[in-house]
């Protein structure tokens, strides 16, 4: 603990020292030359008189100011991240305060040391916000959303988002308006309607940026999470067309019907129109994605491109970027994500959290720096009732609209439910960076309107959300559940959406579920086969699920078959008894390799409904690996320990072999841990492979050694079940291991010469 | 259609209602649907449920339609197929998908989940011999990939082995070594499900049903 406390002082103090250069520089760029530098700054000898006597050939120089921005961007955005390693590293703190309460305060803390000094302050550039810093989070945010939650409220969520933003603004506006006129004092006298109109149209905006940060770490189940998180991202249109409506109309001064209707064409167009943006840009994506087989390194630069493009190009024309982004993610990820090869998935999944984690914490220190700049004009009133107005306006808002969306929701939302969804309401960095970007003279409240909105999002970042996990916990809401997403609950989801399809079908009932049936089949006919390369495109969806099920055993197996261990050579099959047709599962060295091969060549799996969307998923699927590797290394103990009359136990044994141990015992998190377990007892059967040129009354046909492996997955599984067809081999059957005592000795003696040189030959294309 | 007659429908209907819990309108509106569909005869046949356009691009229709005709469904204890049904059957195995009413106590809910499970178990076990084996499992994953054209039969078989092993493990985790799993049963069968919320998702909103806009020249 001590350490820890070292290590942060070490890092304030750095921080200090940083920002005292960094400070020295505001946003706004002095002249260089005319400003006052410390004097650890010197310039190289620009204007040497002519006439000086000669000096001495300068070994060393120092030359500062012409790296002066980017050294100085650069130290910010290391000293962000130490900050973020340093917050993460004290364990029992992160539990407490959530990351964004952290920064702001660290923000604080180094903006009073920089004001202390006596420095300028670097301010939250608004340029560099809503260009820089945002769309990384949102495009992080927006690539990885889940669909299938997302689409099932999605009326839920355009209800809170469109009609929720126009209630809350408008009664906070109005009420505003009226706590001023009483009021009455000389700071509030120059608030008119339209001030507080767009006033709260500012700060009762929910911000995806605060509401991310929150959330991601209290887990709660995920029709919550989507509910609140696709509303901040949605309103963003509504937030858009508000500000810009009443910015106009105040500078204006009058408002007329006409004025009020193209306000609500606005609306539309500005929604609509980004998400038309964005899905243009989208497929654009999918199509280039298509051709880039040759040159993998450069497609996620494609993924990252396409989207900033489509973000920028919708704030060209003042339509919502975010929605712009988040749809161009949405649209392009099935199909990207089809084409592109493995390591570029992982590169643009790691580059967007990468991003995105930096921007936040960037935003949330400069946040804090921001505040201690000011200039800020204090009024209790308005602040107070600005502050009361935010919750009871919210509250009043999402009780409202529950009670009547709940009469069109088959899964209701309860009053727990509601109470977190005004609870995460939270307020944060984009309101700011709205009320700054108000002109000073047709707002000269603008100073009041600032503080006020610092005051509301301090209050909503520190108090709701560090109270808002016991309270979660107080109300025992339900927690995300564990993806424990099995091939049977997959066959039986999509069993069940043909079977409601065609029961609707046959009562004549033509709703929403016909319309995303009928898109369903539109897109595998039609887009699918456009946008995707190669047989990938004709693959549904339980296949691909089942592939990468698949691959992650055939990951596994991968990597602890390197260990050269080529000797099990038992007909090993597992086998699920049929009453009457003992049929055989057989599975040979050459699905490995099959499957190996598919890892090469189709990879991507997509892990659109398995992964969860959270920043810290990463972080998991680290520990997630640590625990495979231990867990192959006690495979391979296992192996070598226990022969041949073990075999018969040895898969059974598995199921409490130590990875589902330790996937039973690891609590907290969550998300995974079973997992590995359910993916464990399906990769015994590959462990347990039989070379081709198994005993002769196996049946087994020869075939498969002839078999030239194809790149597809059906050729893999044909071989798997090609040797599954030898029914009339051995009626026996038992749970994973269909072994004959007497034939033991007799496979041992047959390694299968060949099968090593495939192998060999497999880990070099592997190598590539 | 006299007076007489309709009192004796609305008896008929107050019965029905009482029985499969679907309200007076919606039972109106599915016997229409169903006079629609049996061309305004007493009982419905195979066939009539061919006519209906809808269900064409549907992978696993004639388990759908076989559902119709599954004795199981209807509520009693027999086992078996019949030929044609009549409106009371329709309406019972057609109450498999009212959707979940608000205040349940816990036993409800799970007494509404299982008869749901149940109808969808008895639509996999075609045999009626209370599991699912793995012939009959697979045959579901075939039918629920028929759809898309380049699917193999081993792909289909892969599949389906690999989710029975899934189910075997879940259910009877460790397994002696002479043991053989048989098949699913029911109880196996709600186990595995546990984490999906059929009860919520399983319904219809049957009071949309619009027996105006049922379009006939396209049947």
């Amino acid at each position: 603990m001590g350490m820890n406390w070292l290590l942060w002082s070490v890092l304030l103090v750095f921080l200090v020292f940083g920002s005292v250069p960094v400070g020295s520089d505001a946003g706004s760029d002095p002249d260089p030359d005319l400003h006052p530098d410390p004097p650890r700054d010197p310039h190289t000898p620009q204007h040497t008189p002519p006439h000086t006597p000669r000096r001495t050939f300068p070994v060393l120089t120092v030359q500062f100011q012409t790296v002066r921005k980017p050294f100085e961007s650069a130290l910010w955005i290391l000293l962000a991240s130490l900050l973020k390693l340093g917050f993460h590293i004290i364990p029992r703190f992160s539990s407490v305060v959530p990351e964004s309460c952290v920064l702001i305060m660290v923000g604080l803390l180094v903006g009073a040391l920089i004001k202390l000094l006596g420095e300028t302050l670097p301010v939250l550039d608004t340029q560099l916000f809503f260009l820089v810093l945002l769309p990384p989070i949102i495009l992080d945010a927006g690539y990885f959303l889940p669909i299938r939650p997302f689409g099932e409220n999605l009326g839920t969520i355009l209800v809170f988002a469109v009609v929720g933003t126009l209630w809350n603004s408008f009664f906070m506006g109005v009420v505003l308006y009226g706590v001023c006129l009483l009021e009455g004092s000389s700071q509030l006298a120059g608030v008119d309607l339209l001030a507080c109109l767009l006033f709260s149209s500012i700060a009762s905006a929910v911000d995806p940026v605060a509401v991310l940060a929150v959330f991601e770490e209290i887990h709660i189940h995920e029709l919550l999470h989507i509910l609140v998180f696709g509303e901040s991202l949605l309103n963003d249109a509504v937030t858009v067309v508000l500000y810009h409506l009443f910015e106009e109309f105040a500078m204006m001064g009058e408002v007329t019907l006409v004025d009020v209707f193209l306000g609500v064409l606005c609306f539309f167009v500005v929604a609509l129109g980004g998400v038309l943006v964005g899905a243009v840009y989208g497929l654009l994506a999918a199509i280039t994605s298509r051709f880039t087989s040759h040159t993998r390194v450069i497609e996620p630069l494609f993924v990252f491109l396409y989207s900033y493009m489509a973000y920028l190009s919708a704030e060209v024309f003042h339509l919502s970027g975010i929605m712009a982004l988040i749809a161009c993610g949405v649209v392009m990820r099935p199909y990207v994500e089809a084409n592109i090869s493995h390591k570029s998935y992982t590169t643009i999944k790691y580059f967007l959290k990468m991003w995105s984690s930096l921007s936040e914490t960037l935003i949330f220190i400069f946040l804090g720096v921001s505040t201690v700049a000011g200039p800020h004009t204090w009024n209790w009133t308005f602040v107070s009732a600005t502050i009361v107005l935010c919750l009871l306006s919210r509250v009043l808002g999402v009780a409202g609209l529950t009670f009547f969306i709940n009469k069109f929701r088959m899964v209701k939302l309860t009053g727990k439910d509601q109470f977190i969804v005004a609870y995460g309401g939270l307020r944060g960095a984009i309101a700011f960076s709205l009320a700054f970007l108000l002109s000073a003279e047709h707002f000269p409240m603008k100073n009041l309107f600032l503080t006020a909105i610092i005051t509301v999002v301090f209050f909503t970042v520190f108090v709701q959300g560090m109270t808002i996990r016991p309270l979660v916990d107080l109300l025992a809401v339900k927690k995300k559940k564990e993806t424990k997403f099995t091939i049977n609950e997959e066959i039986h989801t999509q069993f069940l959406e043909h079977v409601l399809v065609g029961i609707e079908g046959v009562c004549g009932h033509y709703g929403h579920r016909h319309w995303k049936d009928k898109l369903g089949r539109l897109n595998a006919s039609y887009l699918r086969r456009w946008l995707i390369v190669g047989e990938r495109s004709q693959e549904p969806q339980l296949i691909s699920f089942y592939n990468r099920l698949e691959l992650e055993q055939a990951l596994l197996v991968a990597e602890s078959g390197t260990a050269g261990r080529l000797t099990p050579a038992l007909p090993s099959s597992a086998s699920l008894l049929a009453e009457k047709q003992k049929s055989v599962m057989n599975v040979s060295k050459e699905r490995e390799q099959r499957i190996r091969k598919i890892l090469r060549a189709n990879l991507q799996k997509t892990s659109q409904r398995l992964r969860s969307y959270s920043r810290h998923a990463l972080f998991l699927e680290e520990e997630e690996e640590d625990d495979w590797n231990e867990m192959k290394l006690q495979k391979q103990r296992l192996e070598m320990g226990r022969r041949m009359s073990h075999y018969l136990t040895v898969p059974a044994n598995w199921q409490e072999s130590p990875p589902l141990r330790r996937a039973k015992t690891e609590s907290g998190n969550q998300v995974k841990e079973s997992r590995p377990s359910a993916a464990v007892s399906v990769p015994i059967v590959s462990v347990e492979s039989v070379p081709p040129s198994a005993p002769a009354d196996s049946g087994m046909s020869p075939d498969k050694t002839a078999d030239s492996p194809p790149q597809t997955v059906g050729g893999a599984l044909k071989s798997l079940a090609g040797s599954g067809r030898g029914k009339g081999r051995k009626p026996s059957v038992t749970f994973a291991l269909d072994v004959d005592e007497q034939k033991l000795p007799r496979c041992l003696s047959d390694p299968g010469p060949n099968k090593i040189d495939e192998e060999d030959e497999e880990h070099r294309e592997w190598e590539v | 259609m006299g007076s007489s007659q309709s009192a004796q429908e609305e008896q008929e209907y107050r019965a029905l209602a009482e029985r499969t819990g679907f309200s007076l309108d919606q039972i109106r509106n599915l016997h229409k649907r169903f006079k629609h569909l049996s061309h305004d005869e007493e009982t419905l046949r195979k066939e009539d449920f061919d006519e209906i356009s809808d269900l064409t691009p549907n992978p696993i229709r004639s388990q759908i339609i076989d559902a119709f005709f599954d004795k199981r469904n209807f509520g009693g204890n027999e086992v078996g197929r019949v030929q044609e049904i009549g409106f009371r059957e329709f309406l019972t195995v057609m109450s498999h998908f009212r959707p979940l009413r608000q205040n349940l106590t816990e036993e409800g809910i799970e007494r509404i989940r299982r008869e749901k499970l149940r109808f969808l178990f008895n639509m996999h076990d075609k045999d009626s011999d209370g599991t699912i084996t793995l012939d009959e499992y697979r045959s579901v994953v075939e039918e629920l990939l028929s759809s898309s054209a380049a699917i193999e039969i081993e792909t289909a078989t892969a599949i389906a082995d690999a989710a029975m092993l899934e189910v075997a493990s879940v259910t009877v985790g460790e397994m002696a070594p002479g043991q053989v799993y048989e098949g699913i049963t029911f109880e196996h069968f709600l186990e595995i499900l546990k984490g999906v919320e059929i009860e919520a998702k399983m319904h219809v909103r049957f009071l949309n049903v619009d027996t105006t806009t049922v379009r006939c020249g396209k049947l």
